[in-house]
């Protein structure tokens, strides 16, 4: 077990250097360099910058080394937490993430629980009550969050609220100052009584998937011959189906939980976009078409971080669970 | 004429011979419906079961011996049902319990079937390897048995679980306690099996061929085991199979299945010396022997079982029987009558058909 | 019927199941898959349209007017006292003096006719014949820019029925060409893996494991702004295109991998090298053609995702923009909530990409039904 930890911690490492380097890709990608734009700004607030002084500025930045040279010193500065200047808040990146990048874990880690807490059920239900009415309207609600996309789905929601309820069902919190306020319990149920919308668009999709699954692994293992015998030795229904096919199809169900964390993340950037929720989508996509590049390469190299660390524990916590891969040391 | 002879064995078990059948099914019929058609697994089966006797069901695969097995412990799938027949259930005298129980008449997830269950009639079955939960000890499993059909507390259950598998011949009994079904081979995972079938005690032992799916030498050792087993506790065993040289081995009276129906029932010996069904000839016939002559083609029945949906009208067996008759076997089914003082035999060889029209099976309109 | 009818009937259904070719048998148990076959029909009616979209249109996409600046949609009322006279009401705009923004009026008694394969604007059909045949339009002396909004019109005057035929063209191929990259790579690495083995496979392994765990989005978002706003149409199409397939191939070069690793075993393939088959031979008339199926089925699942991806892309303005019209493009006008709550038929391109993606999901669902033999 020790020996997989480790081989995943290293795969892990390894992909978050492959996020750099793709973000670091992102950055140079537009034309031009921190310096041009920088003369540009510049220019467009009426001063002006000599050839010599641009020449200085490059070679005070590093931009007229080779390009390796500065992603090794862009990723050890990262390291240190110099996240670079925003273009566009004229402020450093750091500043201007503040704590959506904290906000952007609470959703997707909402979306993430509240998809696991529901399919679980869910799945054994429609496995054990198979053909009924229950598992019909479940697989039919399970197809419409596989078809409408996630922000198709939050757009419906946004426009349906406002136009029956005349309310913005956006945001995380009811008001900017609730919003802006320390944190307190207040705060918290605030938070909660929002996040709820979020959290189920999000999780639709990834839990009609998890349901299936559940329900395909359970319709399997139901019909072996260990169903039986728990069943010879007198168990009661209730107990023989959880005790025994529902641990036993939990494993793959949990090794799928892992892999949809990338995909809850990348749904959250845009949803929360159309929702206009305080996390780091909105704002990567104004830095975006804003180019500025810095902002932007940072927030997605950090998305790609923390989804990466999280795929690492969930991928811990499924070894934990699993007997067989524990004792097989596999 | 049959003298009541009571015999209490060690395991304590009271042994009513001749007597008191422990178990009793009559015209079992257990019927399938599906989509497609209505399967009839079992279509009429009756038979008995003695304790410290051993009854032997053997037939082909798709014969309905399994699913005789599932009927009487109520563990048929939702899509079938039992239609017709009873098993009755002597339980003997004990307190306010019923001496006698159909157990068609009792609800299958109810508490009274589910202490039965395990408690006093116990299964096994013949993949070992799938019959144990894969992600939990045996130990656990074993215990877990006990502790359903007995009040006692976990360190006592775990004490009888190492002792029944000391006692299943299973060494280093301890140890396996904590392992997972992936680490015991075969043969021990058949003896495990066994072993927390056996945990509580049971007056009748049902084994669906437990040995079917292991090598002879560990066949060998597992009929040696439950014979014995037998003996000390004095219970009863159907062990189901289609193999015949088993039954030869272990059964004492033998109960021969051919499409959900019984066709012969008689004592072992009898049945192999004198086999008075068709089917049993041929079977017997086909059974590869050392004082066969060599080079010569093994004698095989014709023909192949039919389709469920598909099922001949009258004898089930007529299309493949070498007996045939014309005018008589296709139009009506015969019945399970005596033939000699111990044989039963279902043929029209032996019985002619009756004006009887009550039992008539209309078996091309399903 | 007769006992030995019904036999003989069984055995010579038995006798045609025998031999029928694996793609014979894939197509019967498809046909008894009832909603994959009307989603088939509908994907197809989609590719149709694709293929041609002047022809369904009435107007041109980029004809904008002011006037005629968000005309809610005008549907056909098919019949006229009785007589199948098809026809759409006229409608009269003014502008509100508070606001500045257009009131538009259905008048029901100013009925215009509408006519089938009627004359509308001019294009070139598949890009080579030049015609002005429309399916539907007006007669002499009336323009259809003017009285058909079957849809509505967007806040530009656009006619937002056209404009949806036309971005059909590129949502719809997009998905296509897109997955047709993702299924040349996946085969490739998938098939080079679990062919070879060894530490090739380790290494492509170890890099689809690290790009399953990245999340897309954001990558795409960067990767597509950064595409320059100056290139034209098709290279931008083509850049998206590119940019959504980095990632997808990997799921199905993991099924092609196993695959290949468990076909490796197989016998028929031992055979074939015995027999002196070249490497060549044996992975492509041998080992593919058995999984065929199941890829396809695959494919036809990942379409889906393309679109999806591609209109998401599209409606933040970051994937194709205008004048090039796509189902994302469409949509952008939906970023609002306000103009949507006014308009809310801007939002039909929507229902048109849940609808489409309905279909595909039931097709791929029994295409892979029927390629998996193992039901």
């Amino acid at each position: 077990m020790i020996g997989y930890i480790i081989r995943r911690s290293i795969v892990a490492v390894a992909t978050v250097w492959a996020v750099s380097v793709i973000a670091f890709a992102i950055i140079q990608l537009p034309p031009g360099d921190y310096v041009t734009a920088y003369i540009a700004q510049l220019q467009a607030s009426g001063s002006s910058v000599s050839m010599e002084e641009a020449e200085s500025l490059r070679q005070q930045y590093g931009l007229d080394k080779p390009i390796y040279v500065q992603y090794l010193r862009w990723v050890s500065q990262f390291a240190r937490g110099h996240f670079g200047v925003s273009m566009l808040w004229n402020r450093p990146v750091k500043e201007v993430i503040g704590n959506r990048l904290g906000m952007t874990v609470v959703v997707t880690l909402g979306a993430v629980m509240l998809t696991w807490l529901l399919a679980l059920p869910i799945g054994i239900y429609s496995a054990v009550r198979h053909y009924s009415l229950g598992d019909y309207v479940f697989t039919f609600l399970g197809f419409i969050g596989v078809a409408i996309p996630n922000f198709l789905l939050a757009l419906v929601v946004m426009y349906l609220g406002f136009a029956l309820f005349n309310a913005n069902v956006g945001g995380l919190f009811s008001s900017s100052e609730m919003y802006l306020a320390p944190w307190s319990m207040d705060k918290v149920v605030d938070l909660l009584k929002h996040l709820w919308i979020p959290a189920i668009i999000l999780g639709l999709s990834g839990m009609a998937q998890l349901v299936r699954i559940m329900r395909n692994n359970l319709l399997d293992e139901l019909g072996k011959p260990y169903v039986v015998t728990a069943r010879a030795k007198g168990l009661s229904e209730f107990k023989v189906i959880l005790k025994y096919p529902v641990r036993v199809a939990l494993n793959p169900f949990i090794s799928t939980i892992g892999y949809t964390l990338p995909y809850v993340v990348s749904g959250s950037i845009i949803v929360s976009i159309v929702l206009g929720l305080p996390t780091v989508g909105p704002l990567l996509y104004q830095a975006l078409l804003a180019q500025d590049m810095f902002l932007a390469g940072t927030i997605i190299l950090l998305v790609g971080a923390m989804t990466v660390i999280g795929t690492l524990i969930s991928d811990i916590l499924l070894v934990w669970i699993d007997p067989r891969i524990r004792l097989e040391g596999r | 004429m049959e003298k009541e002879s009571v015999q209490v064995s060690e395991g304590g078990h009271v042994a009513h011979h001749d007597d008191k059948p422990l178990l009793s099914v009559r015209n079992l019929k257990t019927y399938y419906f599906q989509d497609e058609g209505t399967v009839r697994a079992v279509d009429g089966a009756s038979f008995d079961v003695h304790m410290g006797r051993t009854l032997g069901i053997v037939g082909e695969s798709g014969c309905g011996k399994t699913v005789t097995a599932k009927s009487i412990l109520r563990l048929i799938e939702k899509t079938g049902r039992i239609v017709e027949g009873t098993i009755i259930y002597h339980r003997g005298t004990g307190g306010d319990r019923e001496a006698e129980l159909d157990l068609t008449l009792l609800d299958a997830k109810g508490p009274e079937m589910r202490s039965i269950r395990g408690g006093e009639i116990a299964l096994i079955f013949q993949e070992p390897m799938t019959s144990f939960s894969p992600v939990h000890s045996i130990g656990s499993q074993i215990m877990e048995a006990i502790r359903l059909h007995r009040q006692i507390g976990k360190q006592e259950a775990y004490a009888l679980g190492v002792e029944m598998l000391h006692r299943v011949g299973i060494p280093l009994p301890e140890q396996r306690m904590g392992e997972y079904p992936y680490q015991l081979s075969g043969g021990l995972r058949q003896r495990a099996m066994i072993a927390m079938a056996l945990s509580c005690n049971p007056r009748l032992l049902i084994a669906d061929e437990p040995t079917t799916a292991v090598d002879v030498t560990t066949q060998a050792q597992i009929l040696d085991l439950l014979g014995t087993l037998q003996k000390e506790s004095g219970m009863a065993i159907v062990f189901i199979t289609h193999n015949l040289g088993v039954i030869a081995e272990i059964a004492d009276q033998v109960v021969v299945m051919y499409l959900g129906r019984v066709v012969e029932k008689a004592p072992v010996d009898d049945l192999f010396h004198a086999p008075k069904h068709p089917y049993t000839q041929a079977l017997l016939r086909s059974i590869p022997s050392i004082q066969s002559v060599p080079r010569e083609k093994l004698p095989t029945i014709i023909g192949a079982i039919p389709h469920p949906y598909n099922r001949p009208p009258g004898c089930p067996f007529h299309p493949r029987c070498a007996s045939f008759m014309p005018g008589v076997c296709d139009r009506r089914a015969p019945r399970l009558l005596p033939v000699t003082q111990t044989q039963e035999v279902s043929c029209f060889l032996y019985h002619r058909d009756t004006e009887d029209d009550e039992w008539v099976e209309w078996t091309w309109k399903l | 019927m007769s006992k030995k009818a019904v036999t003989e009937g069984a055995a010579a259904a038995e006798e045609r199941i025998y031999v029928a070719s694996q793609w014979q048998l894939m197509w019967w148990r498809f046909r008894r898959h009832r909603v994959a076959m009307l989603s088939a029909a509908v994907v197809a009616v989609f590719y149709i349209v694709a293929i041609a979209p002047e022809f369904f249109a009435t107007t041109d996409p980029q004809l904008s007017e002011a006037r005629r600046s968000l005309i809610p949609p005008e549907p056909i009322h098919w019949f006229d006292n009785g007589k199948f006279r098809p026809h759409v009401y006229a409608v009269a705009g003014y502008r509100d003096s508070m606001t500045f923004k257009m009131v538009w009026e259905s008048d029901p008694n100013m009925k215009i006719p509408i006519r089938f394969f009627a004359q509308g604007f001019e294009y070139k059909l598949l890009g080579l014949i030049p015609t002005s045949r429309h399916l539907i339009g007006v007669g002499e002396g009336l323009e259809a820019s003017d009285t058909i909004f079957l849809l509505g019109a967007d806040v530009q005057g656009r006619d937002l029925y056209s404009r949806l035929m036309y971005g059909t063209r590129i949502s719809m191929s997009i998905g296509l060409v897109g997955v047709l990259l993702t299924l040349i790579v996946g085969i490739f690495l998938g098939g080079v893996s679990g062919y070879y083995g060894g530490s090739i496979d380790n290494v492509i392994q170890r890099g689809i494991e690290i790009i399953r765990s990245i999340p897309t989005i954001p990558l795409w978002m960067g990767l597509a702004a950064a595409v320059p706003r100056d290139w034209s149409v098709v290279q931008t199409y083509f850049a998206i295109t590119i940019v959504l397939s980095l990632f997808g191939w990997t799921g199905l070069a993991r099924v092609v991998r196993g695959r290949f690793l468990s076909l490796r075993e197989e016998d028929f393939v031992a055979a074939a090298e015995i027999a002196g088959a070249s490497q060549f031979r044996i992975i492509f008339r041998h080992m593919l053609p058995s999984f065929l199926s199941h890829i396809i089925a695959s494919t036809t699942l990942r379409v889906p995702g393309m679109i999806i991806s591609e209109t998401a892309l599209s409606f933040l303005g970051l994937g194709m923009r205008p004048p090039a019209v796509s189902w994302g493009v469409l949509l952008q006008a939906a970023q609002n909530i306000q103009t949507i709550a006014l308009s809310p038929w801007l939002m039909t391109p929507a229902l048109v990409v849940i609808i489409i993606i309905l279909a595909f999901n039931f097709l791929g669902d029994g295409l892979r039904d029927a390629a998996d033999p193992y039901q």
